[in-house]
């Protein structure tokens, strides 16, 4: 596909989604079943990308301490669950990725 | 004689509801400035140009959209792989969208129009927290409206400066640096906080392993599929905890 006929889809897609319940509908009570499974659309999703990144870096299942990738993920999700901090956890994941490369061959 | 009106329609100018807006929305946008310049440096070692890096901004203007796109144009998806997985990454705007609508049922068509493209998750928590304190103590400010458009606006303008900016910096980056791994730091960040409860982490857990399971899918389809069961089992979860929560009731009262 075109990557400018991609955006506009993406465009089309983000915006129809954010106007639905505006344009449509004044007042609309979404049934609970249909609000809980939107709540688990964004760790379903994100988990679904960060997994295959983080144990599998070059393709294949990796879960050796080679795996630095893994160990600095590791790290930085401890960093999440601890701070909740968005950038300390970048910035420590980082900086952790950058030690172990540096330090361990790969 | 003074008359105390509980139900009173605030006369708020239009003008000091943009200016709450902008000034409610300026600690979060401490933020987002070093989130889109990583989205720029991103989407230029991703290999698009920069023009097509800078457009993803203004017509799709979603962060996390923006980053799984990225991600997966480099991946070499498909388009309608790219499209479908940027519907699922967006699904949760229907909550904002329904929750923030009977404020601005009244609006006319194009203000509606104007405000959904700004309804970003930024935007949108600073303002339904306003629009909620409001309806708390009874008070119908009838130019709220303004107020959403400053925080939408001042977030729009700092998703465009920034992503710019990383988008610059992007091209004199070397690939050494390895900040492609910045997707998944940022995606950890924001997922992990959110486990606090049994289907969440349900959730994200079988959606990890059934997305490592499902990596050899063709067209990077194993991402939907994983994400979709992710939701299903996250779903039964929640459903199963509901129902021995009920028994217990039942036997309690006995």
């Amino acid at each position: 596909m075109n990557v400018w006929l991609l955006l506009i889809c993406m465009g089309v897609v983000t915006y129809a989604i954010r106007l639905s319940m505006i344009g449509l509908i004044g007042r609309v009570n979404l049934p609970s079943v249909v609000q809980w499974a939107l709540c688990l659309v964004p760790p379903a999703v994100l988990s679904a990308i960060i997994f295959p990144e983080l144990l599998m870096p070059k393709g294949t299942l990796d879960l050796s301490f080679g795996n630095l990738r893994l160990l600095a993920g590791a790290l930085a999700a401890a960093v999440a669950w601890r701070t909740r901090n968005v950038l300390l956890t970048i910035g420590v994941g980082m900086v952790a990725l950058w030690v172990l490369q540096a330090v361990i061959p790969h | 004689m003074a008359v105390v009106d509980t139900n009173h329609d605030l006369k708020r100018s239009p003008r000091s509801e943009f200016v709450a807006g902008v000034r409610a929305e300026l600690p979060i946008l401490l933020g987002v400035v070093p989130f889109g310049m990583i989205y720029g440096v991103l989407a230029v070692s991703a290999g698009l140009s920069v023009g097509a890096a800078m457009a993803m901004s203004s017509i799709v203007f979603a962060g996390s959209a923006q980053f799984v796109g990225v991600q997966l144009i480099h991946a070499g998806a498909p388009g309608m792989v790219i499209v479908f997985t940027t519907f699922i990454v967006n699904l949760r705007h229907i909550l904002y969208s329904a929750s923030i609508a009977p404020y601005l049922a009244q609006l006319s068509r194009r203000w509606k129009w104007l405000l959904a493209y700004l309804l970003t998750d930024e935007a949108y928590a600073v303002t339904i927290t306003r629009y909620n304190q409001e309806s708390a103590s009874a008070v119908k400010s009838v130019n709220r409206h303004w107020y959403l458009l400053g925080a939408g606006l001042a977030m729009w303008t700092t998703w465009q400066v920034s992503t710019a900016a990383g988008i610059f910096l992007g091209a004199q980056v070397p690939s050494s640096w390895s900040l492609d791994f910045t997707i998944a730091l940022t995606f950890i960040a924001l997922v992990v906080p959110a486990l606090r409860d049994r289907p969440s982490v349900a959730a994200a857990l079988s959606a990890g392993v059934i997305a490592v399971l499902a990596f050899g899918l063709p067209y990077k389809l194993g991402l939907i599929v994983a994400a979709i069961s992710g939701m299903a089992v996250g779903l039964w979860v929640e459903a199963r905890l509901l129902s021995t929560g009920r028994r217990r009731e039942r036997e309690d009262s006995r």
